[in-house]
Formats: C-alpha cells, structure tokens, sequence
C-alpha cells in the first residue's frame, strides 16, 4: 500500500469511526443514564436519513431540511419516551429488548406505508459535492470530510458537556448512582426526557448525514445499529469515552480488514476484534458500571 | 413423515384441485417485500399485476388465484414460507424470486412437488446446466449472460484494464465469473464486498490507486444506490465510467440515485426506452397504474404474467397435464416487451443485449436509453451442461 493510499484509507477508516461514534454516543447515553436498552435507535436514525429527504426534497434547501430533521428526530425521541420508554425503565433488559425491537418493525412498516418501498432521492447541495485534493492526485469527497469534521465536532462538545457543565454532572450523578442522585435534588424526570431527545437528535444527526451517501430506504438502520451496538460493547456500555474510542477502532479495522484481508475474513473482522477485546476486558475499555 | 400423511389426508378432503378444470390456477408469487430490497419484490408484482390485467384477468381463460408471500431475501426464511404455499395453499406455478441464493433454497422442494418454477428474476447457474429441470424457466436471464454481453461490450469499446467489484453472494460471483468468460483485457482487480455492505470508501480508495480504464460492478437495489452514490461523489464517474448489468441500474435504483448515474452503462435485454410499441403502452400503463416508470424487474414480472396467459390459451387451461403446459411454455410465442424471445434447450432465453447510457429524460429524471447492439441471440453458455430430462406428468 502506498503512502498516499495508506492516508486516504486511515482517512476512510476515522470517518466511518466518527459517524459509528455519533451512533454509538446515543445508544451510550441512553443506556448509561436510563439502563435502557433501546434498540430502536437504528429507526431513529432512520427517521433522520428520510425527514431529511423530504424536507430538503419538499423545500429545496438541504440546510432547512437538516435543521427540520434533526428537531423531528428529537421530538419523536422525547414523544417515545414520554409514552412508552418510560413504563420500561424498571422493567428487565429482555423486555426493554422486547419493546424496542418490536418499535423497530412498526417505524420500518409505517415508513414504507408513508414513503414507500423504493429508496428517496436525498442530493447535496452545490457546495457539499465534489472533491478536494487531500494531497496531490488524491482527491477526496468533500462531504465525507464533512462527516468526519462533525462527528469530532459532536465528541468535543459532548465531552465539554458531560465533563465541565452542571447539566453533565448530573448526568454523571445519574449515570454512575441514579436513587442518589435523585435523592440529592437532580430533577431525574427532565434529565431522562432531555437525554433521550438528545440521543434520538444524535442518531437523526448520523442518519442525515449519511443519506446523501448511502440509500436512503426502509431498514437502513439496523446494519447500523449493530456496528453501533458492537462498538458501544467494546467500549464499555455507557461510557463516551469509550464509544468514542471503540468508534475509532472499530471503523480503522473494519476499513482495513476489508482492504487487506480476503472478503469473508474481512466481514468478519469486527466481530473477531469484538470477542478478543472482550475476552481481556469482559466489560468493555472503559467500564462504568462496577 | 407428519408433514406427508396430513398432505395425504388433505388430498382426500379436499376436492381434487388437480381434477377439477375450473379451479383457480394458483400462483405463488413468493418474492421481497421486506427490508431494504421490498421495492424489487413490489417492483416485479406491480409488473405482473399488470399482465395479468393485459391477459384480461385471466391465465388462459381461467381464474387466477395470487398468494403473495414475502421471502425476506432470506433463503431460510423463504424455505419456510414456500414449503407452506407448496403445501396447505397447493399452488401449481412458483413466481416471483429476486434472489439466487433464495431460488437456490426453494426450487428444489417446488419442483419437487411437481410445482412450476417460472423465475421472474433468479437465474442462477445451477439450474441453466446440471441441475436444469424440465418444470425450471427462467423467463428473465441467466446471471452470467448480461455479464457476458457486457464483457463483449467493453472489447468493441476497446478498453483494456477494467476493475471488477461485486456483492460476496452467488448472482455476484456468476456476474464476474460471466463478464471474464467473453472480456479479453486484463483484470485489474477483483474485489468482492460483504452483501448489504453499506459504505465502500476504502474499496473505492484501492480501485482509484490501480488506475483501471473502466469498472465493472454488480450491486443490486439499495446496494446499488449506495455505490454509485459514493463513487460518484469521489469524483470517478468521468474518470472510470462504470458498466453494469442493468439490474444494478434501473428504475428501481435510478430515481434515488439521481444525477450521480448520469455516464453509467448497462447491458440490458430490456429498458424503458426499449422502443416498440409493447413496451410504449407498458410504460405508459405503468405510469398511469403507479406513477412510476417501470424497471426491469417489472418489466420481467409483466411478461411472466403474458408467458404463462399464452402458454395456458394454446392448451385450453390445462395446467393440470404437466406435460403439455412444459411443451406449451417451451414453445409458445407471446408479445414479449423484449421484441425477441425464445427458450433454449435449458429453459433459459435466447434474447438480444443493448447497450443503455443513464441519461435524463424531458422531465429531468435519469433513464436508461438504448444505445448500440452488443450481440443478437444470446445464449447461456451453460446450456451444454445441460441434460434435460423428459417431460413427467
């Protein structure tokens, strides 16, 4: 592999890292702040990718359409949990499994029934297409370093969040003791509903962004969701940190296993990493849960 | 053992459908209506619906019964669910499969049956040579020809070094194993990609570095869409023009792909622009039922629909006497949106290949329009592994 082709595909492998991140932070989040399982999160993503299209197909400016988006998702983040997450935060993970997945099938049939089966036409704007010289003769798409600027971009304000604002310290509180941190006064009712939006607002965001590259269509989340899935495991359930961590990892070795190994072992390559890593750490990088 | 002795109890109470001549016929259209492929499944019924509407709502004068199943694009799930049309809903003709790989779990328990497996879309290898059957037709293609075609058009092109990409599943294997069969340049790479894969960055980063003259790709549906969407945003389209089966560039794939197709080539024995007047009134029959412009996928599902309506008119509805409808499907002549059809020894077609360029038509949306002829009277060039065994009844 040449040294230009070797950055180009480190390239590659950080930008599938930091939208798997903008996936895997939702799914974290939630999971570490509400013990919920939520599977659905692949659908939410999916409702990204497709209020996206209409909007930007209906209105005809892909900067309204991604603004539309992105607070449709949040709202049906919070409408699901203030209906029905909620009556599952004490329930067990099966049936928090049970009840997301189950979410998963009614968003995909109503997506089809609402959208149809084909997949939507979702175009970039003039200033979004095309491709930069990265270094000379190696062009590359400039939205795919769109992508790759806003994933790092969400990290740091998430990090900045969770680590020096009230508002993450609570979440902090609720995440590592949740009866003590109600009991010490944090409002656990908002934080959940706020939590869940924003995690819902962050899968709408990884949805968006990928639609003008992937096909926008009816089940586009669930491949999704078990990279996401794999990568919030690896990293340790409910710790950003490591999903951000994992995210890296796992889009590097994905890029890589793909181009350098033969097809079948390429495929399997994340899921080898996963059983390896596990197996030194059974919970994950960065353990937050005892 | 169960399984057969209530299918033997079944037989007795029920009044004989095999001897009652004015039943229903009735088809099993067991294809993809879910996941990301449910837009192939609805593409080929829309296009059989509107067949069966042209042949006047019946296949040879006598009713039709529809059972619609959907096969998940899951050859497991698809075992399943054809075992049980096979059985308790007792259909005589199998339609309707997208998927090699789930032909290749189905087919055998249909035929098995004494059920007939008209394939709308599969066409897989197997049952072109070796294992072809005397109730198997497929009435769309066989995987390799169209790749084959394709190959003989990159060498009147004269292009030398092509780069050959493809899903990791059994249609993707025949198709590059097709394209290599008739391409005389070099191979420049061969890279196959897990099926469903969803972002091909890395692969579109090693095909750029090996410099090739033009790509050839086989990605079905959403696959599809989401290739020629990221090789076009690297800037390749003008650089490598890409060719494909047409599958892989059709209606089903163009409208959400949109201008990033604008460029591409595709062998095709049908499209939309195919310009005969069948296919004029399809397209518009089409349009008016649905609002969409017909692919090819539909197109294959209308004329499996005109096939088994003229193959039953010429026996007078007997689809009961296996014997004559095999005899009547060999040999019937039907308004094929093709132009030319026939069936070959393997009940694989002999039809003409076109090359077609993704253009846009007066309203602005990409077509596929039909530009040279590749090759007349195309066959497999598996026919000869072939050893039909006679007609049964």
């Amino acid at each position: 592999m040449s040294p230009s082709l070797l950055v180009e595909q480190t390239l590659n492998g950080v930008q599938l890292g930091a939208m798997l991140f903008l996936m895997a932070a939702g799914l974290t989040l939630v999971f570490g702040i509400m013990n919920l399982i939520n599977l659905a999160h692949g659908s939410l993503y999916m409702l990204g990718a497709y209020f996206a299209a209409a909007a930007t197909n209906a209105t005809g400016n892909f900067w309204l359409g991604v603004a539309l988006a992105l607070a449709a998702t949040a709202l049906v983040g919070a409408a699901l949990e203030r209906l029905l997450l909620r009556r599952f935060y004490a329930r067990s993970h099966l049936h928090q499994v049970l009840v997301t997945f189950g979410l998963i099938l009614v968003f995909n049939e109503m997506t089809r029934l609402i959208a149809g089966p084909a997949p939507l036409k979702f175009a970039l704007p003039d200033v979004l297409t095309g491709s930069v010289n990265i270094m000379p003769g190696v062009p590359y798409p400039v939205f795919r370093l769109v992508i790759l600027g806003v994933g790092l971009l969400v990290a740091a304000m998430l990090y900045l969040v969770i680590q020096h604002t009230r508002l993450g310290m609570w979440i902090r509180a609720g995440a590592s003791d949740r009866p003590m941190a109600a009991a010490m006064g944090v409002d656990v009712e908002l934080i959940f509903v706020a939590v869940f939006s924003a995690g819902a607002a962050l899968a709408g965001l990884a949805g968006l962004m990928a639609g003008p590259v992937l096909a926008v269509q009816v089940g586009m989340g669930e491949p999704v969701l078990i990279l996401a899935l794999v990568v919030t495991v690896i990293g340790g359930v409910g710790s950003m940190k490591g999903a951000f961590v994992a995210a890296m990892a796992i889009g590097l070795i994905d890029t890589f296993g793909r181009v350098l190994l033969p097809p079948a072992l390429g495929a399997m390559i994340i899921f080898i990493a996963m059983a390896a890593i596990l197996l030194w750490r059974p919970q994950g990088l960065f353990p937050v849960h005892g | 053992m169960r399984i057969l002795a209530l299918a033997a109890i079944l037989a007795l109470v029920t009044p004989g459908a095999a001897l009652a001549d004015d039943a229903p016929i009735k088809v099993g259209f067991l294809s993809t209506f879910s996941g990301p492929n449910a837009v192939l499944g609805q593409e080929m019924l829309d296009g059989f619906n509107l067949g069966l509407k042209a042949a006047g709502g019946t296949f040879g004068g006598r009713a039709v019964t529809i059972v619609k199943n959907d096969d998940q694009a899951k050859p497991d799930a698809a075992r399943q669910t054809a075992d049980k049309m096979i059985e308790s809903d007792r259909i005589q003709i199998l339609t309707g499969i997208i998927f090699s790989n789930v032909m290749l779990a189905v087919a055998k328990p249909a035929l098995d049956a004494g059920v007939f497996v008209l394939s709308s879309n599969a066409g897989p290898s197997q049952y072109a040579g070796k294992q072809c059957n005397p109730h198997f037709f497929g009435v769309a293609f066989q995987n390799d020809v169209s790749a084959e075609a394709m190959g003989v058009a990159l060498n009147n092109k004269g292009l030398k070094r092509v780069y050959l990409m493809a899903a990791n599943y059994p249609a993707g294997k025949d198709f590059l194993a097709g394209f290599k069969h008739t391409f005389k340049g070099e191979i420049v790479g061969e890279v196959y990609t897990t099926f469903g894969q969803l972002d091909y960055a890395a692969e579109i980063a090693q095909l750029r570095s090996k410099k090739p003259e033009a790509l050839f790709f086989f990605y079905p549906g959403g696959m599809g869409v989401n290739f020629v969407k990221q090789y076009s945003q690297a800037g390749l389209t003008r650089e490598i023009p890409i060719f494909a089966p047409s599958y892989s560039l059709d209606q089903t794939v163009l409208p959400a792909v949109g201008d990033a197709a604008i460029g591409a080539f595709a062998s095709s024995s049908w499209s939309e622009t195919w310009g005969n007047p069948q296919t004029e009134k399809f397209v518009a029959d089409f349009a008016a039922a649905t609002g969409r412009i017909p692919s090819s996928y539909a197109a294959n599902g209308y004329d499996t629909a005109l096939l088994i309506d003229a193959a039953l008119k010429s026996i007078g509805g007997r689809i009961e006497d296996k014997a004559a409808f095999q005899k009547a499907l060999e040999t019937v002549k039907f308004e094929t949106l093709r132009g030319k059809f026939r069936f070959n020894a393997n009940h694989f077609p002999i039809q003409d290949y076109y090359l077609t360029e993704a253009v846009k038509d007066a309203k602005g949306r990409p077509i596929m329009a039909k530009r040279e002829l590749i090759a007349a009277d195309v066959a497999d060039s598996l026919v000869g592994d072939c050893k039909m065994a006679p007609g049964s009844n």
